[in-house]
């Protein structure tokens, strides 16, 4: 007996459902790069609303710092103790601290700094934004004459851009500060020694990279945040606002990853920064 | 004042309107009637340009505001003031920003300025004392009356309201309905308003239009519906709310309720 026609063959309905899902996706970026190109276009219309830029930029930055300098210590602990541990061996332990800082420097001090506000700031815009398209907030924008990427998007987004590389900064400095304390407590290592060493190998081309990466990865977390937030559907309800949070944290994890290795191929292999 | 020509609007494979033709004229209450899911809400956000048509033509003031760029709009948007079925406050405000948001966004008022007209308007939906209290401090009621007054700070000429009644109890849903005659008539504004409710369609339509289907099926004053020879819409005045319609006192919806238990 033959299926009806509207039954499609097992393997064309996983096509069929491939199909779909690709659309989609593609539709949803689509969607993602035009509110990206209608933020910026906006950043650069007057006014700029400082007062609420400075609400984020308070929100983003000092509220995440004390997090942010926890995470980084910590990082620095744990290469501190498994560089020592790893180069013993090869009794090269002496460059602890070059592992330490270059390690923090080039990948981990924007990297850890980025996925704790993808977790706590993204998620944040999202569920935020999300609530208020579903409680009609964002029509009432709209309603009022005002544009919501102007006033809800653009401030997240500076803010996000210039506090990820501001808070980098203090993260890379608690991990070098956290090798220091690992091996110096831990296993006696010469103080001094381990300070001349990172002087020796902090370059400043290796902060410039750090910087760029950090605020590329702020962009990305605001970006994907503020999407979410606005993509969900009016009658989403709550259950709508929770999988649009959790679905922006995902993105925001892996746009960093995916982001970083494009980054780095482009800033050290074709641009040949060190 | 508003005139929608051939409005056609879907989502997706739905089609939810499919050729409405409407006329509200100066200084009169509309009230939109429909199932759930008729396109009552839609038709009032594409009068307030918050979506987009498939065809037709909506005209505001004597503008077409389907094809107009945001910056246009927001001048024909500066006329309208809407209030929200849930009155979509701003919870990181207090009601005093709530009400004072346009004023602050378009215009040099100072603050003490401001201050005036937030108390001006909370005066008007008889509120006061609440000027630094959060929306999740109010109740329904107050939630309404403050999105009201919101709407009212920029002395907008149309007034939109979508389902100003829908989550309150009866005696607060009466107070509600009197506030919008009140204002309609002290304020001197169009208004169109979106509700299920047939005692606060009846209390403050001037005009009544009933969807169903995607299309128009009924239009005139709340007389005229009454006496409309169509089985859809008596079921939903009958069904809407006989005791309350019994309490207006009308003799053509009295005669009506006689009607429909011959």
């Amino acid at each position: 007996m033959t299926p009806p026609s509207s039954t499609p063959a097992p393997s064309n309905g996983l096509a069929f459902l491939l199909k779909n899902r690709l659309y989609h996706t593609l539709s949803e970026v689509g969607d993602a790069f035009r509110l990206l190109a209608e933020t910026i276009f906006q950043i650069f219309r007057p006014p700029l609303q400082f007062d609420l830029l400075m609400k984020q930029l308070l929100f983003v930055g000092f509220n995440s710092l004390s997090v942010v300098l926890v995470s980084g210590f910590f990082t620095g602990m744990v290469l501190g103790v498994q560089g020592y541990v790893q180069l013993k061996p090869y009794a090269v332990e002496g460059s602890v601290a070059q592992f330490v800082s270059v390690s923090v420097v080039k990948e981990l001090g924007p990297m850890i700094t980025a996925f704790v506000l993808s977790g706590r700031i993204g998620a944040s815009i999202t569920a935020e934004l999300s609530t208020m398209k579903v409680t009609e907030q964002i029509d009432a924008l709209e309603v009022m004459g005002t544009n919501p990427v102007k006033y809800l998007v653009v401030p997240r987004f500076l803010a996000c851009s210039f506090m990820l590389p501001t808070l980098t900064i203090f993260s890379t400095f608690a991990g070098i500060f956290g090798g220091y304390v690992a091996v110096v407590t831990l296993f006696g290592f010469n103080g001094d020694f381990y300070i001349l060493q990172v002087q020796q190998h902090l370059f400043i081309g290796s902060v410039f990279i750090s910087l760029i990466k950090a605020t590329s990865f702020g962009m990305a977390i605001a970006a994907v945040g503020c999407y979410k937030g606005f993509s969900i559907s009016s009658a989403g309800g709550a259950e709508g606002v929770g999988t649009a949070t959790t679905g922006s944290a995902v993105i925001s994890l892996i746009t960093i990853l995916v982001l970083d290795f494009f980054l780095n191929h482009i800033l050290f292999n074709l641009l040949g920064l060190s | 004042m508003i005139s929608i020509r051939n409005v056609r609007k879907s989502f997706d494979e739905k089609q939810v309107l499919n050729g409405i033709d409407l006329e509200v004229p100066l200084g009169e209450t509309l009230v939109i009637l429909g199932r759930s899911g008729c396109g009552k809400s839609v038709l009032l956000k594409i009068i307030a340009g918050l979506l987009s048509i498939d065809g037709g033509e909506v005209w505001v003031d004597g503008t077409e505001i389907t094809k107009l760029k945001r910056k246009q709009m927001n001048q024909i948007r500066r006329k309208i003031g809407m209030l929200f079925q849930s009155a979509a406050l701003f919870d990181s405000m207090s009601v005093a920003e709530n009400i004072a948001f346009m004023l602050d966004q378009h215009t040099d008022l100072s603050q003490q300025e401001m201050r005036k007209v937030v108390d001006e308007k909370l005066k008007l939906v008889d509120l006061d004392g609440v000027q630094e209290l959060r929306p999740a401090q109010l109740s329904g009621g107050m939630r309404k009356r403050v999105g009201l007054a919101r709407a009212l700070a920029f002395n907008p000429e149309i007034i939109l309201y979508d389902e100003p009644t829908t989550g309150l109890d009866p005696v607060t849903c009466n107070e509600i309905n009197e506030l919008i005659r009140d204002l309609n008539k002290k304020l001197q504004v169009t208004s169109v308003v979106v509700t299920h409710d047939m005692h606060s369609a009846f209390s403050v339509g001037t005009l009544m239009v009933m969807l169903h289907e995607g299309k128009k099926l009924a239009y005139g004053t709340p007389e005229s519906m009454i006496n409309e020879d169509n089985p859809i819409l008596q079921q939903f005045i009958l069904f809407g709310a006989p005791d309350q319609i019994l309490n207006i006192d009308e003799p053509t919806l009295r005669k009506y309720i006689g009607r429909s238990t011959e």
